[in-house]
């Protein structure tokens, strides 16, 4: 049978796996057994439940976007991922994570971060449940993203500085992973999207489904049908991606449209379009696409949007390329900056940068008339605004 | 017989020298190799840089990007090993991540690594199961043995494993941790190299990561065959030329 989903060793055919040293093999196996019966109890149901409700502000809103849908000609919706607390989808994964963490007895979180929204949503949730957290963030995103620095530290996070190699995500990355090698006893990882070894992109992918859970039911109130014509979704390891396809992966009327940062242009050199530019290899313990030298050496992405800037992509989303059961666009700076600063004199909504680079694919697709559209509104633009105001010169 | 196996039996505490190729020159590699033979080094593991070591600590980490900056690629050393059995006749051992090698092609990879005289492979994130499943028998097709990694939190169930899939030595890691150089060793340790001694394993076990003086040698080896010095050499061969090899060595033992 075709399945879209994970198998028991963590493949989505040729890609996934836990491609890990065995120093983390413990730890690794560990959640690998618990994860999915830890989930499935009862008590861990109602807590993760009432903090989405009562904590993060879900369910998120389903929006219609009138002036969105007469320019481009369809019924376009956007879902306000943007709205939950600390603004972006990253605390449904990190709420669902440390539940996960307390249950296994750890008293020590980390985490990695580029753009700092994940680091944020880690400090949040570590600041409720009384819990130890180490931010791991390059160097170069420490400079680029000062809010989100400060946030962290407000919030009783400890940030280290990633020093190694390009300094910026993928060595955050490896950074929090040497953590847990020295840390093997009373340390959680908690992975921001759907990368890593498995269970992290199974399991992540399941925290992120809430979106499309509710996108069935909201959509259903609204045009009377729980299935979209397409979902649009951005991708950087592609967690916002993976929730908000998870529950039509399959079901193949649902056009799925997966959008990678082009940066300057697929073709400049400066570029962070995975399926584009990638190829099969491995990173940071997964088998999937990624960006690499023929030697083998993984290079570094680039792109406007510091959350879509790694050089990889979660090993479902491969799979999803390579199956045609997604189609992947991208869109530039450019593009992305100007859909943003669109969204906002249309619908009066800053959104993050990443965000902008699923409204971007609008401009590119043809639609008819009645097709429903639903855009994945990731996060908000707040953490964005100097890099709007140099753009824009505001 | 492959060297590692016919070292392996000479029956002494074995003394194992690791260094990233390329550093700290680009040619450093031969030079390297020729003076820790010459020195009484009894088996060397050769590190293919990488760009995302992620299971090594500063010093080697450092010594990676040192070597790609040099230019250094799976290609080229391949390049500078082509003669190197004319000249060295140690046990050799390559240890790298799995991507370059991935990306090199595996079988193209071991049939290289036969014909330069290679005997064994370390990749640490190969994982046990899918070497057993997917590679082994290329690996064999070669004549390299393959060397796994364990733990202090590995369980004695997969060290059966482990053992029974084993043909070379079995790599210690002496502490739950990333490369690095360590001054002593505490009682966990010691109390760990007892319990996989007491196991009585068919693989003879060569402990490594934080072995760095005859101190740290000599407690290594008290129950395993061997030891491995890696991130001290390498901070050593930064600072020094490759004729001053023979004073390192001679520190240790
Ligand atoms: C608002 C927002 N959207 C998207 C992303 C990209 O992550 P993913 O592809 O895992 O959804 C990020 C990452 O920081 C983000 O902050």
């Amino acid at each position: 049978m075709n399945t879209y989903y994970a198998d028991k060793k963590g493949y989505y055919g040729a890609y996934g796996g836990a491609f890990i040293p065995e120093m983390l093999y413990p730890n690794v196996e560990e959640l690998k057994k618990n994860y999915i019966s830890i989930m499935q109890e009862v008590s861990f149901q109602k807590e993760f439940q009432q903090l989405l409700k009562d904590y993060v502000g879900r369910p998120s809103p389903l929006f219609y976007a009138q002036r969105l849908s007469e320019k481009y000609q369809a019924k376009i919706y956007l879902k306000r991922e943007d709205l939950n607390h600390t603004g972006a989808h990253k605390i449904n994964n990190t709420i669902g994570q440390i539940l996960l963490a307390k249950r296994l007895g750890k008293s020590r979180i980390i985490a990695e971060t580029g753009a700092g929204q994940h680091g944020v949503a880690t400090a949040t949730v570590c600041a409720l449940m009384g819990m130890e957290c180490v931010v791991f963030m390059g160097e170069v995103d420490i400079a680029r993203q000062a809010p989100n620095v400060a946030r962290m530290k407000m919030l009783g996070a400890e940030v280290i500085p990633a020093t190694s190699g390009s300094k910026t995500l993928k060595d955050a990355t490896n950074e929090a992973i040497r953590d847990w090698i020295n840390n093997p006893e009373d340390t959680f990882y908690i992975i921001g999207s759907v990368v890593g070894p498995h269970p992290y992109p199974d399991m992540v992918a399941r925290f992120q489904s809430v979106i499309s859970q509710e996108i069935r039911f909201q959509l259903k109130e609204h045009e009377n049908t729980s299935k979209p014509d397409y979902i649009i979704a951005c991708v950087g390891g592609g967690s916002n991606a993976a929730g908000a396809f998870f529950h039509y992966l399959d079901n193949k009327e649902v056009k799925l449209i997966a959008v990678e940062a082009a940066g300057k242009g697929i073709d400049s050199g400066e570029s962070a379009a995975t399926s584009q530019l990638g190829k099969d290899g491995i990173i940071h313990g997964s088998r999937t696409l990624l960006m690499q030298t023929d030697d083998g050496q993984i290079t570094e992405p680039y792109s406007i949007s510091a959350g879509l800037d790694y050089p990889g992509v979660g090993p479902q989303h491969a799979h999803l390329f390579k199956s045609g059961r997604a189609r992947f666009l991208s869109a530039t700076d450019d593009e992305a900056m100007q859909a943003g600063l669109e969204l906002c004199q249309l619908e009066g909504i800053i959104p993050a940068i990443e965000s902008a680079h699923a409204l971007a694919a609008l401009e590119k697709m043809t639609f008819k008339k009645e097709d429903i559209v639903v855009v994945n509104l990731s996060g908000r633009g707040d953490k964005d605004l100097n890099t709007y105001i140099n753009y824009f010169n505001f | 017989m492959n060297r590692i196996v016919n070292k392996l039996n000479e029956n002494k505490k074995l003394l194992s020298i690791y260094f990233t190729a390329g550093y700290p020159e680009p040619d450093s590699t031969v030079p390297i190799l020729e003076n820790l033979e010459r020195s009484g080094v009894d088996m060397v593991e050769i590190g293919l840089p990488f760009s995302d070591p992620l299971a090594d600590g500063p010093t080697i980490q450092q010594s990676s990007t040192q070597a790609l900056k040099n230019g250094m690629t799976t290609k080229k050393l391949f390049a500078q090993l082509e003669n190197i059995r004319e000249k060295v006749s140690i046990p050799l051992l390559l240890m790298g991540y799995f991507n370059p090698i991935l990306q090199f092609g595996v079988e193209e990879f071991c049939k290289k690594c036969a014909e330069t005289g290679i005997d064994g492979l370390i990749i640490p994130d190969l994982p046990v199961e899918v070497y057993h499943n997917n590679y082994q028998k290329i690996f064999k097709k070669y004549n390299l043995v393959n060397v796994f990694l364990i733990t202090p939190q590995t369980t004695e169930e997969r060290i059966r494993y482990i053992d029974s899939i084993s043909d070379g030595f079995i790599y210690m890691v002496s502490t739950a941790s990333t490369t690095g150089a360590q001054g002593s060793f505490g009682n966990t340790q010691k109390e760990y190299f007892k319990r996989i001694s007491r196991m009585q394993l068919k693989t003879p076990q060569i402990v490594g990561f934080g072995i760095s003086n005859k101190e740290t040698f000599e407690l290594a080896t008290r129950h395993a065959a061997g030891a491995i010095i890696g991130s001290a050499f390498v901070k050593f061969v930064g600072k020094n030329p490759p004729g001053k090899i023979g004073s390192f060595i001679n520190s240790i033992h």
